[in-house]
């Protein structure tokens, strides 16, 4: 078990039934996201946000997708037809794959309800997530407008200027977990869950978080005021949609992979079966913390984003995975 | 040991059923009416002269030179990092704290060249 070798294999129908109910249950659980960040925003504005769509405006997520499935398709006449039709499916594609990766139950006392559990979990999840980059940079380059162009190049930069330091803050666990699969990095964390030791860690992770998956206050690839929509500007319908709902998707990995590396992932109180239960609580505790940062924080400038990048979190990480290193070693 | 990798087909199905299906059906749902003014690029404003073709800052080049770097070291220090706890020798810790010396030289390098520095 060195290395995070796996050696629990199940039969195939098994492993079909656990993704397509993983699937379904994040599908049911984002929509009701994109409602709860408008109440919420409301609400810490003193306002109502959307009541009017069934009680308390519950049923807004199906008013918007109804609105969405009714618009005219176009493009502009200098798109590139294919790049520009596919980038949405791109992001899509990205979010639910890196959705594979999150562990929701254990093996020994539930059902082990996770997609995948491979030994190089966390590189997996890197691969993937990094992916829906062509889909952003596609989005832009190919919708044939300045504003697009832009806006796409700015995520470029933004992504890969904080994926290094993501990658960092997820080394120091890894040092101490002495494994990348997800499952083996969770029941490391028995005794103590790993934010406390890697707390560093875990706040260069967050901020990381908040920048690749282009949340408040690091939205500025979608900066209203300088750039309209950024990447998403020529497009309308449900292919805007996509990029909304990767938003979200994006958001419940990066969560769900916090909650796996920091806060202890299935582990709480109470009878083994509640474990699926607790993931997705502490994934939704740090969702509203998304959603409080945006409320609260104004968008930084451009120059202030990259130079808190490369000149504060990069050397900050690395810093942690030293001592990380030095500690692990000594201790 | 490859079967564990199966789940994966069945999340990029779903994927690719979703995304393809959130990229078509307004083609087959929606209106089509389009005319000269809905397929022109967004300009706010102005008249709109934008061309296939775009320039962009030399600093955007700068920064991918950059991520190609430390980007390396992230994933060469990745196998290391494994190890480090089982292992536990000072030879391995060394090793890595050369490395990331090394890389954070180079950092400051560019730093001081004011690479950093966005303009």
């Amino acid at each position: 078990m060195l290395l995070g070798e796996v050696d629990f294999v199940e039969s195939t129908g098994v492993m079909v039934v656990k993704s397509v109910l993983i699937f379904i249950g994040v599908f049911l659980i984002v929509p009701v996201l994109t409602v709860v960040e408008r109440k919420l925003i409301g609400r810490f504005q003193a306002r109502y946000g959307p009541n009017r769509v069934g009680p308390g405006g519950v049923m807004q997520p199906l008013a918007d997708v109804g609105k969405l499935l009714g618009k005219q398709v176009f493009r502009p006449e200098n798109a590139i037809a294919f790049l520009y039709a596919i980038a949405p499916g791109l992001v899509i594609l990205s979010g639910i794959l890196t959705l594979a990766i999150i562990p929701f139950g254990n093996v020994e006392d539930g059902v082990g309800l996770y997609g995948i559990d491979v030994s190089i979990g966390v590189l997996y999840f890197f691969a993937f997530s990094s992916f829906a980059f062509y889909g952003l940079l596609l989005a832009g380059w190919a919708s044939g407008s300045k504003y697009s162009f832009l806006g796409a190049m700015r995520s470029a930069a933004q992504l890969i200027s904080y994926e290094v330091s993501m990658g960092l803050a997820l080394l120091g666990v890894v040092m101490m977990a002495g494994s990348l699969s997800m499952t083996s990095i969770v029941e490391a964390q028995g005794s103590i869950w790993y934010v406390v030791p890697q707390f560093v860690g875990f706040l260069i992770f967050m901020i990381s978080g908040f920048a690749e998956t282009n949340r408040s206050p690091f939205d500025l690839p979608e900066a209203d005021a300088e750039l309209v929509q950024g990447f998403q500007t020529e497009y309308g319908g449900m292919r805007f949609g996509s990029f909304l709902l990767a938003e979200y998707l994006e958001m419940f990995v990066v969560s769900g992979i916090a909650v796996t590396f920091f806060l202890g992932g299935w582990m709480g109180p109470g009878p083994p079966w509640l474990d699926p239960v607790w993931v997705v609580v502490k994934i939704l505790s740090l969702i509203f913390v998304f959603i409080w940062v945006r409320a609260t924080l104004p968008r930084v400038r451009y120059d202030q984003l990259m130079s808190l990048g490369w000149k504060v979190m990069l050397p900050l990480a690395t810093l942690n995975v030293l001592v990380t290193a030095i500690l692990v070693t000594v201790l | 040991m490859l079967q564990s990798y199966l789940p994966i087909l069945v999340f990029a199905t779903l994927g690719i059923l979703v995304g393809g299906a959130f990229v078509l059906l307004n083609g087959i749902i929606g209106p089509r009416k389009p005319n000269k003014v809905k397929i022109e690029p967004y300009e706010c404003g102005l008249p709109s002269q934008v061309q296939r073709t775009f320039r962009f800052g030399v600093s955007f080049y700068m920064l991918a030179m950059l991520f190609i770097l430390f980007d390396i070291e992230v994933v060469f220090l990745y196998p290391v990092g494994v190890l480090v706890s089982a292992a536990g020798s000072i030879f391995l810790l060394v090793e890595i704290i050369i490395f990331v010396v090394l890389l954070m030289t180079a950092l400051v390098f560019v730093w001081a060249r004011g690479a950093l520095d966005w303009k």
